[in-house]
């Protein structure tokens, strides 16, 4: 599986931070506008899986640093949460709540849960690709 | 408090999302999932309580009213259903610590079961067709993983065709719900009860609803759709098979029940009176006859489930107030004693190391307790009195006769007895037999864990099933209450759209 | 355009249904997909985003969208459906590769409960 082509090892250091910082920002301005945590998992996940082209199983792992099992796990969970924190200001479970913080000449700063669920989408998404990869890796390596 | 209704499905979803979290610790996967299970039974319980109090449950998430959001929903035969569907649950997990290998934990079938739940238990409760697709989905991928979860050949086999059919399934439910959602503009089952009423050309309809009726006959493994599930639900882990057999196929039973109730109700003569009856009646008779070729005790366990597919599917078609609340009963009676007939099928084979009739023998001698659940369990399901079974039969039957169907009755009662037959088979075979000489080629299965966990949720099965039949009245009034609400949709209806 | 909706989804079905009948376990992966995405057409063309209409949204300060706006469930609709096919077929495609290393031949004939 693992490839020794220089163009894509050059390519990959160049497109892979790319691709994670495009995914942020499709992530981050999703709520409004065109984006989100499914999309953007996917195009992380693109960045992982050049990775695997260029190198192999193993060390995509290690680039991955935690694993892509409890990725999943931490957005799921996260979605989850964003869904209970409505229940703790007594409204129907999954009602959008946001906090507005001031910051001066910056503007405000909007959080709210429906980005925190897109987050946890985002983690999911980045978790089965990459399970699925390496998994799909490893047994053409073995 | 309506977000009582929330706990059956959040709580096992969040006990999956711990243990994926949790991937590496196996052993507190385990106690966080048995807390889970121990969690929605009382959340079950609590339903059942404010039920009673309040009516049937609603809940709008996100605060959005019906019919633009998702409701959850929780009337009799839902809150029936979770109740018996995590004592299962919970079964399954006291289960498993003796018989899951510690591969398998590793692989993470702790995680999978709980999603399984959470997306069965979401197919009960929710009111929205798209999220029943959804949920259908979760406990779909979920079941994938549990089925090859050990990676044998057999198991492999078994898993193409089950994916194969599940996803037709899935591919004609989504076509289903794209035409009625291009005839109603709404998904909400609820409203579109209400805005079927209003339309004049009735062939879309019975087209739509005969979709909906072929994707969920293959979920619940109706004649002639039954043959992904013969070939797939032998070959898992026995605990795997167990839960499988107690609520994956019931669950499409029980959307059949729901969507044949209260949605299409139009033509009643075709669609219930001749295509469901006489699927019931077909499933009924090639279930049991192909249990009776088999030679081996999990095989005609599986093949079994079809069989009494087909006796719930009638009770559905006659559609009368009886019928259906001996449907309900059945469904709820059989998921008991199926799970409890694999768990003992499990203890046999820890105990001899094999499925096969012509390799066991002799098991009355060595463990008569276990040849005692065995019975219980078995002339249940054959309904011998004074067993669940029994009344379970004994309903659907006098249903039967009230309508004067003779030929549905001449079936279900041929079929009554060839399920004696059969097991009457595995227990002259497994436990009368003679006790055959032990192969020494054959390696035993090894226990994981303390063998007496094993026998808890089989105790704790067979004796609800007796339970059933003693009490058969207390729980023949609940099913009535959950057969009236079916019959008189207005109740669920208002309930939803509050008018 | 919606008879030639009709006719291209009727076609992706019958590919798909034809796919799934032939023996190969690949084709029957294809097929499946091509069912999958011939049913998001089907509710993409039935559901009635074919008409034209302003995104659905809401200006600030008014109750009621003030043009006519097209209806978004079909798409949030079709979007989850393409998700969830791509989570089931992406465990379809891992499944096969486990069977054709397993088994080694990539024919449903020799997926026999029997053929040891």
């Amino acid at each position: 599986m693992s490839s020794y082509s220089l163009i894509i090892r050059t390519a990959t250091a160049i497109m892979v931070p790319l691709l994670l910082l495009f995914s942020i920002s499709l992530l981050i301005r999703g709520h409004d506008e065109p984006g989100g945590g499914f999309i953007a998992g996917l195009v992380a996940s693109s960045a992982f899986s050049m990775y695997l082209f260029a190198f192999d199983a193993d060390s995509t792992k290690k680039f991955l640093k935690v694993n892509s099992r409890i990725l999943m796990g931490v957005g799921l969970l996260l979605a989850m949460i964003a869904g209970f924190i409505a229940l703790a200001f007594g409204q129907e479970f999954l009602t959008a709540q946001w906090l507005y913080i001031a910051l001066g000449n910056l503007g405000t700063l909007k959080l709210s849960t429906p980005l925190l669920f897109d987050i946890g989408v985002y983690l999911v998404v980045l978790g089965t690709v990459t399970t699925i990869i390496i998994a799909l890796a490893k047994s053409e390596d073995a | 408090m309506m977000q009582a209704v929330l706990l059956p499905i959040a709580l096992p979803m969040l006990a999956g999302a711990l243990c994926m979290v949790f991937w590496f610790q196996p052993r507190l996967q385990t106690y966080l999932s048995i807390l889970s299970a121990v969690l929605v039974m009382l959340s079950a319980v609590w339903l059942f309580a404010l039920h009673a109090e309040l009516g049937i449950l609603v809940l709008q998430l996100g605060g959005w009213q019906a019919p633009f959001g998702i409701s959850l929903v929780a009337d009799t035969l839902a809150m029936s259903m979770v109740l018996i569907a995590s004592i299962i649950y919970l079964g399954t997990l006291i289960f498993s610590l003796a018989s899951q290998s510690k591969t398998s934990l590793r692989y993470g079938y702790l995680p999978l079961l709980n999603l399984m739940v959470a997306g069965v238990m979401g197919s009960f409760l929710t009111g929205d067709i798209f999220n029943l697709y959804v949920w259908f989905e979760i406990m779909l991928i979920a079941s994938f993983g549990l089925l090859i979860l050990g990676g044998e050949k057999a198991q492999l086999r078994g898993a193409i065709k089950y994916v194969a059919m599940n996803l037709l399934s899935s591919a004609l439910f989504l076509t289903a719900i794209g035409l009625l959602y291009g005839m109603v503009g709404t998904l909400n089952m609820a409203d579109v009860a209400v805005k079927l009423q209003a339309i004049e050309d009735q062939r879309l309809i019975i087209i739509v609803s005969m979709l909906f009726m072929v994707a969920f006959g293959i979920k619940a493994a109706a004649f002639p759709l039954f043959f992904w599930l013969p070939a797939s639900y032998h070959t898992p882990a026995v605990a795997v098979s167990a839960v499988f057999a107690g609520l994956l196929t019931k669950v499409g039973v029980y959307v059949l029940f729901r969507f044949y109730t209260l949605i299409f109700t139009q033509d009643l003569d075709f669609t219930h009176h001749s295509i469901l009856l006489w699927a019931g009646i077909l499933t009924m008779v090639i279930g049991v006859l192909g249990a009776a070729a088999q030679m081996s005790i999990r095989r005609i366990l599986s093949v079994h489930i079809i069989s009494q597919i087909g006796y719930m599917l009638v009770a559905l078609a006659i559609f009368s107030p009886l019928a259906i609340a001996g449907g309900i009963f059945y469904i709820i009676h059989n998921i008991v004693v199926k799970t409890n007939l694999f768990f003992i099928s499990g203890i046999i084979y820890y105990q001899r190391g094999s499925y096969e009739l012509k390799k066991l023998g002799g098991l009355y001698k060595d463990s008569p307790w276990l040849a005692i659940f065995f019975l219980l369990s078995a002339l249940s399901l054959a309904g011998l009195p004074p067993l669940s079974g029994f009344f379970a039969k004994f309903i659907v039957i006098s249903a039967i006769v009230a309508e004067r169907d003779w030929w549905t009755l001449f079936f279900a009662v041929a079929v009554s007895l060839l399920t004696l037959f059969s097991m009457l088979k595995i227990w002259s075979y497994a436990f009368w037999g003679k006790k055959p000489e032990i192969s020494e080629d054959s390696p035993m299965p090894r226990l994981t864990g303390q063998a007496y966990w094993m026998w808890v949720p089989v105790t704790f099965l067979a004796v609800t099933s007796l339970g059933m039949g003693l009490a058969a009245e207390f729980f023949f009034q609940y099913a009535q209450q959950a057969a009236y609400e079916l019959l008189h949709p207005h109740h669920y209806i208002q309930a939803v759209l509050g008018e | 355009m919606i008879l030639i909706m009709a006719f291209l989804i009727g076609s992706m079905y019958a590919g798909a249904i034809y796919m799934m009948m032939r023996r190969s376990i690949i084709k029957l992966v294809m097929g499946l997909i091509i069912l999958a995405n011939a049913t998001n057409l089907l509710i993409f063309t039935v559901a009635g985003p074919l008409r034209r209409g302003a995104p659905p949204l809401i200006a600030e300060g008014s109750i009621v969208p003030d043009q006519l706006v097209a209806d978004p469930l079909p798409q949030a609709l079709i979007l989850t459906a393409i998700v969830i096919s791509f989570g089931v077929l992406a465990f379809a495609v891992v499944l096969i590769h486990r069977v054709y290393e397993v088994i080694g031949v990539d024919d449903m004939n020799n997926l026999k409960d029997d053929s040891e």
